[in-house]
């Protein structure tokens, strides 16, 4: 026990779940948005995926980081295009549409990537880090949170950001309002499928900017499938968050820590099975819905297309 | 809607003796010649209205004579194929919710357009541009206004679902007020009201024109659009069959104006088939009796509580009361789709508080459900398979029983059992393997009631059977209710039709939040009796 | 939302104006999105300069054309159609059972656990039946929890069948290296079923008797969904939840039954797999074939002798693909994008020949 108390240990732990949950977090506060607006969006996954690969193709190729998460960001909008386009514009069953994305998004990025790597999986370089002047000086808590790349802080000031979007502006009320009652919206007077799709774009963009951040930031690599479920698990963040971004966080940081515990543990010098980590989020994820699923309440009308004056 | 030319003449009077102003400006909004064509049915056929400021409007016609698809056209839902829309004097289109709100039409519409989880704040200040931060106390110094003007009081904070149907109408009556509108149309409104309340509501109304609004109201019951109607447009089948212009109605009496309305509503077709007479009253012991039945359920209203009530064979016992006060608990605890949290129900001297929706329905305790399509019936399943639906594995249309899945279906006896029904029940569909998805509600209400009454019904409980038929499938309904209970079969009849339950009750309970508040005989005073009891007063 | 399959499916090709028109009807909008879906992906090979008609044409020469291909097409076909059952139960009963991969997977590791130790000590017929059943089981069990969840507590069964299958693909391979190592190989494996112990083969060719398994699975589950007391309860649970308990149905009950039949297929699945083709289970194994199957399911409109039909020309595409990697150098992820392609353009085919018949 005493190996697991040490600074270097608790270090690697919070550093990597900080790397291991920023993916989540931004995928997680994505979904979330969707999910308020009505929209489960399946594909998200795939979105990450294209935002892994694009990002990091274009800061590998172009050798500029910021251009890279710019790429990332922008895959995973085109992709959430795509899935609006069909589910909002056209209000084609959300599931088949997100699964087929899903798997279209994994085959081609793997098979663009076979053609221009062929079986090599070249390495950028590490990502730039920004420490947090005098932060940084902190033990353990200093190189583990105050030393990242600037995407990560960017990614925590998102929560209370959003947290007053939701909370205290007519935009938060219109969302929870498409994803509730979304005739009710309509009557009201605003497009319940404008919300819809600039929702599904947000979590594009905040897929594709997680997925980035997995491949230019946290692996610095890209392996075909290298989300891995990663999307799934912002789905699972965003249900279980009922509404609020905090707990998207919190959720993430949880997740991310169960993620980087193999690594961790090494470095404390334990050898786990990776296999049983691994198992870890996802075990975590089935116990709390064993506990609170009844609890996590969905907005009404999330599934459903919306289609006017249509009973 | 049917027995108006029943309704007291004497309560109509006295609504209607105020002197009214003709109004002598121009139209805020006309209809000329709109035409709107649904797959298969011409919705709206050449109507022209004008909708004059100072004046309430009463659209009346039956279901599907069009005037859903009107307040869709004003509302901006759909939009006509044929015709034009004027909005003061300027031709305008209404392509979205959004333009006919800027036109300053607001609806309410009859199914409440208010999202449940908000609180009365978040509902009234939703749709306003995004960017903008809702101002409490601007609102709070408006709504005052709109208090001393037409009395309606809103306590902003309350979630918005908790509040009764009564109460949501008035936060979306508020919200078009707070909107500046010009137009007010209230579909169905008294739909969801007591008596009283629509009472209040037509004096509200009132208030409301005198301010200058132009109110469009809406209804399919012959005496409120006499009542409140300054101006009455009678619709049938997509027609605009004719107009009542307050110069006119106002030198009308009341009763020649309710025939004029109903000549023109129903043209040469004879609505008051004269029922006969009841054949038999109530007899011997009771078949059903119900002690303290208590449900719980999802809102305060919405729930049974202390039910206690007894049905004899030939009776028919109507349970009136606003919808949402615990009638469809009550009637799925009865069904045994709910379980009891308290008190006893016994059948025939059997207790099956405990039994099952099967076991009840063999011992011949059926549930005929309010809605039709969504839990009555499988639209996309053929309309035989509709009518075994609650029979399913049980010879002779399975054979083979538990051991072969459950039986093996056998199409032939199923088709012919749904061809005997649709023949008995005349049933208008294109043969027995069509989706009974396609067919017309009262058509779908034919095949419920077939596979209900079939084999040994011995109790029969209807939640509102008439509920959004046209005008002969509800006299249909009726009489067959009538003759169910003249068969000696006990009906409990759950309506929120208070003229239904007039017309064929013997007895008539009324349901408030989830109680019986009393139970009276169906005389000569029984209306006034049921109205007291509908707002918490001794009968 | 599960229930709501119908909004991309509803009665296809189920029109009134005539047997022939409906059947051409249903040719359009079965053939029509197979054919954009080949054009589209054709497209993509175009863009990444290998051309398309050689790819094609080199994968049904390979799948379907040659004895040897053809033989391992239907070899393939036995996991690919109890999967298909799997889902064509789930489908129809309105549960959106996503997680055949990992009940798939741990029916695998079941029997490839029970065979090699069961083969010492009972004949290879109860062999095979007992590690088959097992597999079904294990497969079933592995659905237990989504079911309850759903069932009691309306979980979305989504989240928890796919968090199952994550779950389940590093449970097998832990058991596989943990538990039922085969000390004797440098690789992380089970023990062997020797091949003589397999099951059998069919008339002397190399296609293995899952195939059987597989189409009597496929027919079975058709006819009882379609022909019997119980396949109408699940439909009717299916199309509408409020409808069954209406009826009087035990609608909890029945949604349990559901997952553990629809799982208890998948199971048998990866059961059929290795007493089937593979003998033993290596670490790391996911050939995670549900998620492909679920477009063949939807394109047969829940049929189980249309899906039999699309199965086949999936494996001969699978095997082509694979052999095509080898020879073309274009990876078998190929077909992913293939399948991608033909459910989206499926889904979208569906609401075009809705608008087309509502406005008609």
């Amino acid at each position: 026990m005493e190996a697991l108390l040490t600074a270097a240990f608790l270090t690697a732990l919070l550093a990597g779940a900080v790397a291991a949950g920023v993916p989540l977090l931004l995928a997680g506060l994505g979904e979330q948005m969707s999910e308020k607006a009505g929209v489960l969006n399946i594909g998200i996954e795939g979105m990450m995926l294209m935002g892994a690969y694009l990002g990091f193709l274009v800061a590998f190729e172009s050798g500029n980081g910021a251009l890279g998460f710019v790429a990332g960001m922008a895959g995973g909008m085109a992709v959430a295009f795509v899935m609006a386009i069909l589910c909002v514009g056209l209000a084609l069953n959300q599931i088949v549409i997100g699964i087929g994305l899903t798997l279209g998004v994994e085959g081609l990025t793997a098979l663009l990537h076979h053609f221009q790597f062929s079986t090599t999986y070249p390495r950028l370089p590490a990502a730039w880090r920004m420490p947090v002047p005098g932060l940084v000086e902190l033990p353990v808590i200093g190189p583990a949170l105050f030393d990242r790349h600037p995407l990560v802080y960017l990614a925590f000031l998102l929560v209370p950001l959003l947290a007053w979007l939701y909370r205290r502006t007519a935009l938060g009320l219109t969302l929870r309002a498409a994803g509730e009652k979304p005739a009710a919206l309509d009557v009201a007077g605003i497009d319940v499928a404008t919300v819809r799709f600039l929702a599904v774009l947000f979590t594009g963009a905040m897929a594709g900017l997680g997925g980035a951040f997995m491949a230019n930031v946290a692996a610095g690599i890209f392996i075909p499938f290298m989300t891995g479920g990663a999307g799934f698990i912002g789905i699972v963040l965003a249900m279980l968050a009922r509404g609020r971004p905090a707990w998207v966080l919190i959720g993430a940081v949880v997740f991310g820590g169960a993620l980087s515990l193999t690594t961790a543990l090494q470095v404390a010098g334990l050898n786990v099975p990776t296999d049983l980590i691994q198992m870890l989020p996802f075990a975590a994820v089935m116990a709390v819905l064993v506990l609170y699923g009844r609890k996590a309440r969905l907005p009404a009308a999330l599934g459903l297309p919306y289609v006017r004056g249509a009973r | 809607m049917v027995a108006a030319p029943s309704v007291p003449l004497g309560t109509m009077q006295a609504a209607a003796t105020p002197a009214r102003p003709v109004p002598a400006t121009s139209p805020v909004v006309e209809l000329l010649g709109v035409t709107k064509r649904f797959p298969g049915v011409l919705a709206v056929d050449h109507v022209d209205l004008a909708l004059l400021p100072g004046e309430v409007h009463a659209l009346l016609g039956e279901n599907g004579a069009g005037k859903s698809t009107l307040v869709a056209m004003l509302s901006g839902l759909v939009e006509p194929d044929a015709g034009r829309i004027r909005v003061a004097g300027e031709e305008r289109r209404i392509a979205s919710p959004r333009a006919a709100l800027q036109q300053g039409i607001s609806t309410v519409f009859q199914h409440v357009m208010l999202v449940p989880t908000l609180t009365v704040l978040e509902n009234l200040v939703l749709g306003m541009s995004w960017w903008r931060r809702p101002d409490r106390a601007e609102l709070e110094q408006r709504l005052a206004g709109i208090r001393s003007a037409f009395g309606i009081a809103l306590d902003l904070d309350q979630t918005t679902g908790e509040l009764s149907l009564g109460e949501q109408q008035q936060i979306e009556i508020v919200r078009a007020l707070l909107r500046r509108s010009r137009v007010l149309i209230l579909d169905e409104a008294t739909s969801m009201l007591t008596p009283q309340g629509a009472d209040e509501l037509g004096a509200l109304m009132r208030r409301l024109v005198k301010s200058g609004l132009a109110v469009v109201f809406i209804t399919h019951k012959l005496d409120e659009a006499c009542r409140f109607g300054d101006r009455i447009t009678v619709l049938r089948l997509g027609r605009k069959v004719g107009e009542l212009a307050p110069e006119g109605l106002a030198a009308m009496d009341q009763a020649a104006a309710v025939e004029e309305v109903v000549g023109l509503m129903f043209g040469d077709r004879s609505i008051a088939e004269a029922r006969a007479p009841r054949l038999r009253k109530a007899e011997g012991s009771p078949v059903l009796s119900v002690r303290g039945l208590t449900v719980t359920g999802a809102t305060r209203l919405a729930r049974a509580d202390d039910v206690s009530f007894e049905l004899r064979p030939g009776e028919i016992l109507g349970i009136a009361g606003i919808d949402g006060n615990g009638q469809k608990q009550l009637a799925e605890a009865l069904a045994g789709q709910r379980t009891a949290a308290a008190g006893s129900i016994v059948l025939d001297g059997r207790d099956i508080t405990r039994a099952g929706v099967a076991e009840r329905r063999r011992l011949g305790l059926r549930y005929l459900t309010d809605d039709r399509i969504g839990e009555g019936a499988v639209g996309g399943f053929p309309v035989a398979t509709n009518a075994v639906l609650k029979e399913i594995g049980a010879p002779p249309f399975w054979s083979g029983g538990p051991f072969l899945l459950g039986g093996i279906e056998r199409p032939g006896r199923i088709a012919a059992h749904a061809r005997e029904l649709i023949d008995r029940y005349d049933v208008r569909t294109p043969d027995e393997a069509t989706p009974i998805g396609r067919l017309s509600g009262g058509n779908i209400q034919k095949v419920l009631l077939a596979r209900e009454l079939s084999g040994d019904a011995r109790v029969v409980v209807f939640n509102k059977p008439t509920h959004g038929l046209d005008v002969q499938n509800i006299m249909a309904s009726r009489n067959r209710i009538a003759a169910i209970a003249d068969a000696g079969l006990a009906v409990l009849l759950i309506s929120t039709d208070l003229e239904e339950l007039l017309d064929v009750a013997d007895r008539i309970a009324v349901m408030a939040a989830g109680r019986l508040t009393g139970i009276v005989a169906n005389d000569e005073g029984a209306r006034a009796r049921i109205g007291a009891l509908m707002i918490g007063r001794a009968a | 939302m599960s229930a709501s399959l119908e909004t991309t499916l509803d009665e296809g090709g189920a029109d009134t104006s005539g047997p022939r028109r409906a059947l051409a009807h249903l040719a359009l909008v079965t053939l029509g999105p197979i054919l954009a879906a080949l054009v589209l992906s054709g497209l993509v090979l175009l863009a990444l300069g290998v051309d398309p008609f050689a790819y094609y044409g080199y994968v049904a020469q390979r799948g379907l054309f040659s004895w040897l291909g053809l033989q391992q097409t239907l070899t393939r076909m036995a996991p690919l159609l109890c999967l298909a059952a799997a889902l064509i139960v789930a489908f129809r009963a309105g549960i959106w059972n996503l997680g055949i991969d990992g009940q798939f997977l741990l029916g695998a590791v079941t029997s490839a656990a029970l065979a090699p130790f069961l083969i010492t000590v009972l004949p290879a017929g109860a062999v095979l039946l007992v590690a088959a059943a097992g597999a079904a089981l294990v497969g079933a069990l592995w659905s237990l929890l989504p079911a309850l969840l759903r069932a009691y507590q309306q979980v979305n069964e989504i989240i928890t069948t796919l968090m199952m299958t994550f779950l389940g693909v590093s449970f097998a391979n832990l058991l596989v290296k943990l538990v039922f190592l085969d000390p004797g190989t440098t690789v992380p494996q089970t023990r062997t079923l020797p091949v003589a112990d397999r099951l059998p083969t069919l008339f002397g060719t190399t296609i293995s008797g899952g195939l059987v398994l597989g189409l009597v699975a496929v027919v079975v589950v058709h006819l009882v969904m379609t022909r019997t007391a119980f396949g109408l309860k699940l439909r009717t649970v299916g199309e509408s939840p409020l409808a069954a308990r209406h009826a009087g149905l035990d609608v909890p009950l029945l949604t349990v039954a559901v997952f553990a039949i629809s799982a208890g297929f998948a199971g048998l699945a990866g059961g059929i797999e290795i007493l089937g083709v593979h003998g033993n289970l290596q670490a790391g194994w996911n050939p995670a074939y549900g998620l492909a199957v679920i477009p063949l399911v939807f394109l047969a409109r829940f049929n189980g002798f249309a899906a039999i039909v699309f199965v086949f020309f999936y494996s001969a595409l699978m095997i082509g693909g694979e052999s095509a990697a080898r020879r073309i150098g274009v990876p078998h992820y190929f077909t992913l994008v293939l399948v991608a392609n033909l459910l989206i353009l499926l889904a979208l085919a569906e609401y075009l020949d809705h608008r087309r018949r509502r406005a008609g």
